[in-house]
């Protein structure tokens, strides 16, 4: 065992610890940004969908400057999107390195994606369904509460995988401009000086990530879903 | 109970208007089970939400027992609507919750205690026959049993009007049958005032006392039920009552007969409708003895509406032509309608005519 990993992984091999921290750092942007992205994102998705067309709280004008935003920030490549933002991330967090300083950029990269997303799943919540609560006198809050957060939750499950999914990529981007993580471990050590026995370690581990959260996430769709 | 006054609606799109109400008056009584009937796209939907104000007029008054409710706030609103309840084609259950939990969301704000929620449940679901159903998911059941859980729900916190939107369109006939006859039970337990929007003749006979047609948006047509199935007069409503007694279906059936391409010169192909106590068969046999009229039944139907026998006969009455007329004019006199449908065409013997005949009345 130990030979195999010797002879195929020399480097790798050498440096547990930098491989465990970058892991780490790695789950740490994906962890906040997931939950502050997440917030924001189910937040804006809900606006998006009251307030649009056929929304119960339904406003034009505000949906379309919202939507208009949100297409503008989604168009920016998040590598532009990071350079973009360095100062932004200075003024907030003090630094625009490091992997907190990375949230800055992940969380305005995310927030339109996943509000987008949102935005779509509760779009198929039945409106029928809606209708029935509104004739039985339930509120605004109550909808959007009781009926499109709790009929739309498979859905929701699905689209915060792909989500989640995207994210891990958007991290290792950001450890390339100095944000940590295995992103970062890839391009020092595998891209800069050749080792890519330690790229091929990221990848498995990125791919480990992948399948958990994809794992998880079927597992609650298949168990919310009625 | 309910009374819409000159009440429109117009949905404005980018290029055009459409007027999906227009004008419309309707007084609904307590009790009543009021049917509005009309092809697809006539306006019904719209006209039905507007009782609760899903739809909000672009014109008109609401009036819901004895109160405007378009002067009201949204939140008085809400209560308002808490007290009607509606019920839709495609049942509009949520499907990650139970039968139990659908029917709690619509009990879980109005302030009644946790214990006595579970028992109201318990009693809806009795009500409705599903007492068994409790907890398993909408997914779970069939059709009709999902109309019985969305009607539990429209009931949960007891209010005085029910609205339907198709609620049997879905349905199978016999579960249709069953749907409408718990609704009946409703209306007379509970004396429940039910509005009932359809395009099925059939549901309106077998339950309402009250009828109103829809046609592009207008009503053109508001009766009690015994007279507009006795006595129709827009052409939408005798199309729509001759597909429920099948009458058509007869007619298309009797024109294929071989006797039809015969008719002499002294037989008239007609079609007789009356309503009442009285049967056809005394009525028949005066033709005979007062004016030597023979009549050759081809086809009977008799709908017993609201305890009023509708009755419609299509038959082929012979006898001397100066005979017949004084027979149909007695028909007449005796409030029978009379439907000439085909007489014998002397030049061209087996011409067709229209179907629906000349009204004779
Ligand atoms: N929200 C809406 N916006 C625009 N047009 C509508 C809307 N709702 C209904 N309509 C139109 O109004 C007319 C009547 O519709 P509806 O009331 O649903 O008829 P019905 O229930 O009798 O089939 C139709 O032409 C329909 O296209
Ligand atoms: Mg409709």
């Amino acid at each position: 065992m130990n030979d195999f990993l010797l002879h195929y992984f020399p480097n790798a091999i050498q440096i547990p610890d930098e491989i465990w921290q970058s892991t780490v750092e790695t789950l740490y942007m994906t962890f906040w940004t997931a939950l502050i992205a997440g917030l924001f994102g189910i937040l804006i998705g809900i606006i998006l969908v009251t307030t649009g067309k056929n929304g119960i709280l339904k406003n034009l004008c505000f949906y379309a400057i919202l939507d208009k935003l949100i297409n503008i920030c989604r168009s920016i490549p998040f590598i532009i999107m990071l350079s973009l933002l360095t100062s932004l991330t200075r003024f907030l967090v003090g630094t625009s390195i490091g992997t907190t300083a990375a949230l800055v950029p992940l969380i305005i990269g995310v927030v339109p994606f996943y509000a987008r997303q949102i935005e779509n799943a509760l779009l198929e919540v039945d409106p029928g369904v809606i209708e029935a609560a509104e004739a039985m006198g339930t509120s605004p809050l109550g909808i959007i509460f009781r009926v499109y957060l709790i009929e739309g939750l498979p859905s929701i499950l699905r689209v915060s995988a792909v989500t989640i999914i995207n994210l891990i990529g958007l991290t290792a981007m950001a450890g390339a401009v100095g944000g940590g993580g295995l992103g970062n471990l890839a391009i020092t050590r595998g891209y800069n000086r050749f080792q890519t026995d330690v790229t091929v370690v990221t990848v498995i581990i990125i791919l480990l990530f992948v399948f958990i959260s994809q794992f998880i996430s079927n597992f609650a769709i298949r168990k919310t879903t009625h | 109970m309910i009374e819409l006054n000159n009440v429109s609606v117009a949905f404005r799109q980018k290029k055009e208007t459409i007027h999906a109400v227009k004008n419309v008056s309707l007084q609904i009584s307590r009790g009543d089970i009021f049917g509005i009937v009309g092809y697809s796209g006539a306006g019904k939907s719209t006209l039905i939400r507007l009782i609760n104000l899903l739809q909000r007029p672009s014109r008109g008054e609401v009036i819901i027992q004895g109160k405007n409710i378009l002067t009201l706030n949204k939140k008085s609103l809400r209560a308002e609507r808490k007290k009607m309840g509606m019920i839709f084609q495609h049942f509009n259950l949520m499907e990650q919750r139970t039968v139990y939990e659908n029917i709690h969301f619509a009990l879980k704000y109005s302030g009644i205690k946790k214990e006595q929620r579970a028992e109201k449940i318990t009693s809806l679901l009795e009500l409705v026959g599903l007492s068994d159903k409790k907890n398993a998911y909408p997914n779970q059941l069939s059709g009709g049993q999902k109309q019985r859980v969305a009607i539990a729900r429209a009931l949960a916190n007891d209010p005085e009007i029910l609205l339907c939107d198709e609620a049997t369109s879905a349905l199978d006939p016999k579960t249709t049958t069953q749907i409408l006859k718990l609704l009946r039970e409703l209306n007379q337990k509970l004396n429940l005032t039910i509005v009932l929007i359809t395009h099925e003749m059939q549901v309106v006979k077998e339950l309402c006392n009250r009828v109103a047609i829809m046609e592009a948006g207008e009503i053109i047509e508001q009766e009690s039920i015994v007279s507009i199935f006795s006595q129709p007069k827009k052409n939408l409503t005798k199309d729509f009552i001759r597909t429920a007694t099948h009458i058509d279906q007869a007619l298309e059936n009797i024109w294929q007969h071989p006797t039809l391409a015969h008719l002499t010169d002294n037989e008239l192909l007609v079609e007789l409708s009356y309503v009442g106590e009285q049967t056809s068969e005394p009525l028949l046999t005066a033709l005979y003895s007062r004016y030597q009229v023979t009549t050759n039944i081809l086809y009977g139907n008799i709908e017993i509406l609201q305890q009023t026998p509708v009755g419609s006969l299509i038959a082929i009455l012979s006898g001397e032509t100066l005979q017949q007329e004084k027979a149909l004019l007695f028909l007449k006199t005796q409030n029978v309608t009379v439907t000439l449908l085909k007489q014998h065409a002397p030049k061209n013997e087996g011409q067709k005519l229209t179907k629906g005949g000349t009204n004779n009345e």
